[in-house]
């Protein structure tokens, strides 16, 4: 039971690094480090079965994590939005030398 | 200044009270029946005026530099009231000479017969680490009784001349308290009861004689005279370095006691180590007692304020190496190699500085070579062993060339009052702008002219015992058996004969250049010529009587029965003699166990009566013809005359051109090498390298920052990458 679980964490945290690298818009950019997380979160929960109950407690502080990072994280896309009225994360790169 | 004001008093404090004492040599401890009066005291008095004098020259100071931030000239003498800050120092800078004085005299009248070795009292531990231990202390035997009277009295008398000479300078605090420090650290040096403490006083006297010779540093002359000085000395202490690594090195100790007493034990003589320790002793004394080739900084040290000449260089500081080479006497006894080339830096010091003192015009100038060539002569004294007399002769120098110093500063003075009231521009030490002083300062002529006799070696004044007692005593080791030196011994005889009747012959030209013939200052301002005021007078007087009796003190045995002696009515009888016996007997008995006894006759025939005869009469004559031929002739004023055009004269003028080849040989390669190293090794490689990292930093940082592409998604890429690099190591090349 354990293999096809992280088989599965494995192929979603693939899947949502994937996204992140390639995708531009940031609101799919966000959706796809949610799915990293869960990915992870999926792996934590299955090895939990045979570590004992602290991969399930860690499990819920990073859904914790995740929801207060969703909340930071939308607000600040609606402020980028509001000044370049874009989210097309190749538009936001004053951030260098 | 600050620095040195706390450091010094938190020696003052520690020196102060009465501290346990630590452990003593055994030695010590037996000759300990005598207990000297507070020799601490001694040495602490000058210091105690030294914080009293600079505190008051600090606040001066303050006061100056308060003034001057409001605008406004400071002067202590304006307003008709002199400040405390100039009135304190006369009684505080004489007043601890005297009473320093007066605790040297109790000790040394206190000093039993039989003191036969040195009592030494031990205050703290100064550096103990690992095998060394080195204690501050300070002894007492007869050489530093004999030491610490000529600098208390000496310079007490120096302080007192000093009140009425430097009475109208603005600085006269400060001027007090680097000469009280200087008398400390004479004090130190003299008393010191091993080399390292004897290098403290070596090395403090060396300050204060930079600090004093460029007393007047806002003349940019006068300060690079002082560093010149310091310089040069720092040059003999190398040697003085190194000889006190090799005298560690073969006693494991820096004391006196057990030095000289295992010396003739564990060191062969004769042999390398004691010709090295002595040669490198040597070169030390040959930077502060200024002997060829080391001499030159002592003339130029004439910029200071002339009884600081008197005093430092004159009377005590530069006599130090004749100390120093008194106190190693056993040290020397072992090493005739040493002794020869002591003895021959002596008389060469002594012939050269004599030759160039008798074309200077300057009067301080002339005083300075003359005391170069009388150190000359006391270094031919301790190099041949007779130590006795090179501690003689310098206490007689001490009276009669602190005596032409200060005279001189009297004829200065009042020079200088002349050429101010007047508004004229004459170099006022030039002898040129002199002539018929007699007139106008007879009690100061006729006080110089005492000195002039004595220095001129001219029975019975002071300097004719001492100077004939050098000469005899070359004139007896010269012929002494077995001295491999003889013939060298001899040479040295001849030449110290020779610039004997030249000391003879500069003084006199001095004095007749100075006092007699007919004026050369001008109307104007040889009105304003003074005879000096009492408080410079009545040293003068003090130690004019020194220069007549002070050589009574050593009346050679051998002349008591002649003229010189009076025909035996002369007292004391060799008396300084017997007085450093225990001091000196050790290195006698080693150099007669070398050398075979003295001789009793000069290698060209002739007793000690009939040469001391020959050599006052030769100089008494040299001093009536010098001052007739002299006398009738006439010399033009400074402005109007430019020295002897050529020849020997011009030569010597020019001091043999010593000054120029050191500039030529050593100065200037030294500057093109400097610049050298500053140009190539500092500007191109050290400097290059330097920007060369920079340059680099700044490449890589340009190189990195090009990553920084402000994409977010790149990097992403580059952290996915990077993190599966990291767990790809890892886990597969495990």
């Amino acid at each position: 039971m354990l293999t096809p679980a992280l088989l599965l964490s494995a192929a979603l945290f693939a899947i949502g690094t994937l996204g992140v690298i390639v995708r531009r818009n940031a609101i799919i950019i966000f959706l796809c480090i949610e799915l990293q997380l869960n990915a992870v979160n999926l792996a934590f929960v299955a090895l939990s079965r045979y570590t004992g109950i602290e991969g399930q407690l860690y499990v819920f502080f990073v859904m914790t994590v995740a929801a207060a990072e969703a909340a930071v994280g939308l607000a600040i896309i609606i402020s980028i939005f509001r000044h370049y009225e874009t989210v097309n994360v190749n538009k936001f790169n004053v951030l260098k030398w | 200044m600050v620095i040195g004001v706390t450091t010094v008093t938190s020696t003052a404090a520690s020196l102060a009270g009465p501290l346990p004492l630590p452990a003593l040599p055994p030695t010590v401890q037996e000759a300990a029946s005598w207990e000297p009066v507070l020799p601490g005291l001694i040495v602490l008095l000058p210091l105690l005026g030294f914080v009293i004098n600079g505190f008051l020259a600090l606040r001066a100071a303050a006061l100056s530099s308060a003034a001057v931030r409001g605008g406004n000239d400071w002067s202590p003498f304006a307003g008709g009231t002199t400040p405390a800050t100039h009135r304190l120092p006369t009684i505080v800078g004489p007043g601890v000479m005297l009473l320093a004085f007066a605790l040297a005299l109790l000790n040394f009248i206190g000093m039993p017969d039989d003191l036969h070795e040195p009592v030494v009292r031990s205050y703290w531990s100064w550096i103990a680490t690992g095998d060394l231990r080195i204690e501050a202390a300070l002894q007492l035997d007869q050489l530093s009784a004999v030491m610490m009277l000529v600098v208390t009295g000496v310079g007490f008398l120096i302080h007192v001349f000093s009140v009425g000479y430097m009475k109208d300078d603005i600085g006269y605090p400060r001027y007090f308290s680097y000469l009280n420090l200087f008398v400390f650290f004479m004090l130190v040096l003299v008393m010191g009861s091993g080399y390292a403490t004897m290098f403290v006083g070596w090395e403090g006297v060396g300050l204060c004689s930079y600090l004093l010779i460029g007393y007047w540093f806002s003349d940019r002359e006068k300060s690079d005279a002082g560093k010149k000085a310091f310089i040069v000395n720092r040059i003999g202490d190398v040697g003085f370095l190194l000889a006190m690594f090799l005298i560690y090195q073969a006693f494991g100790t820096f004391d006196f006691g057990p030095v000289f007493a295992g010396a003739e034990g564990q060191l062969a003589a004769g042999g390398t180590t004691v010709t090295a320790i002595t040669l490198l002793l040597m070169l030390g004394a040959a930077g502060k007692s200024a002997q060829v080739p080391l001499h030159v900084w002592l003339p130029d040290a004439m910029a200071g304020p002339t009884p600081v000449s008197a005093l430092i260089h004159a009377a005590t500081m530069v006599t130090a190496g004749v100390y120093m080479v008194a106190r190693s006497s056993v040290l020397y006894a072992l090493a005739p190699v040493s002794q020869a080339v002591v003895a021959g830096v002596g008389v060469l010091t002594a012939l050269i500085a004599a030759t160039i003192a008798m074309q200077q015009y300057d009067i301080k100038k002339v005083l300075a070579y003359s005391t170069v060539s009388q150190l000359g002569f006391m270094f031919l004294a301790a190099g041949i062993g007779a130590f006795t007399a090179a501690i003689f002769h310098l206490v007689t120098h001490a009276f009669f060339k602190a005596l032409l110093f200060l005279g001189a500063g009297a004829v200065i003075h009042s020079m200088h009052h002349a050429v101010h009231h007047a508004g004229e521009h004459l170099d006022e030490q030039d002898m040129r702008n002199m002539g018929g002083l007699r007139k106008y300062m007879p009690l100061t002529c006729a006080l110089m002219w005492i000195a002039t006799l004595a220095i001129a070696g001219i029975w019975p004044f002071a300097g004719f015992f001492s100077k004939d007692e050098i000469i005899w005593y070359t004139a007896a080791w010269a012929g002494a058996g077995s001295n491999p030196f003889g013939g060298l011994y001899a040479v040295y005889w001849g030449v110290a004969l020779l610039t004997a009747l030249m000391t003879a012959f500069y003084m006199t030209r001095l004095m007749v250049m100075t006092f007699h013939g007919s004026n050369r200052t001008g109307a104007a301002g040889a009105a304003h010529l003074r005879e000096a005021p009492p408080v410079m007078t009545l040293p003068l007087i003090a130690l004019a009587a020194l220069s007549i009796f002070g050589g009574w003190i050593n009346v050679p045995e051998g002349l008591r029965e002649s003229f010189a002696g009076l025909f035996g009515v002369l007292p004391m009888s060799e008396w300084l003699h017997h007085w450093l016996e225990p001091v000196t007997h050790a290195a006698a008995e080693i150099q007669v166990a070398g050398f075979g006894e003295a001789a009793h006759s000069a290698p060209l025939g002739g007793g000690e009566v009939l040469w001391a005869l020959a050599s006052t009469l030769a100089a008494a004559l040299t001093v009536a013809v010098g001052a007739r031929l002299l006398g009738s002739r006439e010399y033009v004023a400074a402005a109007a005359d430019s020295g002897p055009r050529a020849g020997l004269a011009r030569v010597l003028h020019d001091k043999w051109y010593f000054d120029e080849a050191y500039e030529a040989v050593i100065v200037q390669p030294l500057l093109r090498l400097s610049r050298w190293c500053w140009r190539f090794i500092d500007t191109v490689i050290i400097d290059g390298f330097v920007n060369a990292t920079a340059q680099f930093t700044r490449l890589a940082g340009w190189v990195m920052s090009l990553f920084q592409t402000g994409q977010v998604n790149m990097y992403a890429f580059v952290l996915t990458v990077g993190v599966l690099l990291i767990l790809g190591t890892t886990v597969f090349l495990r």
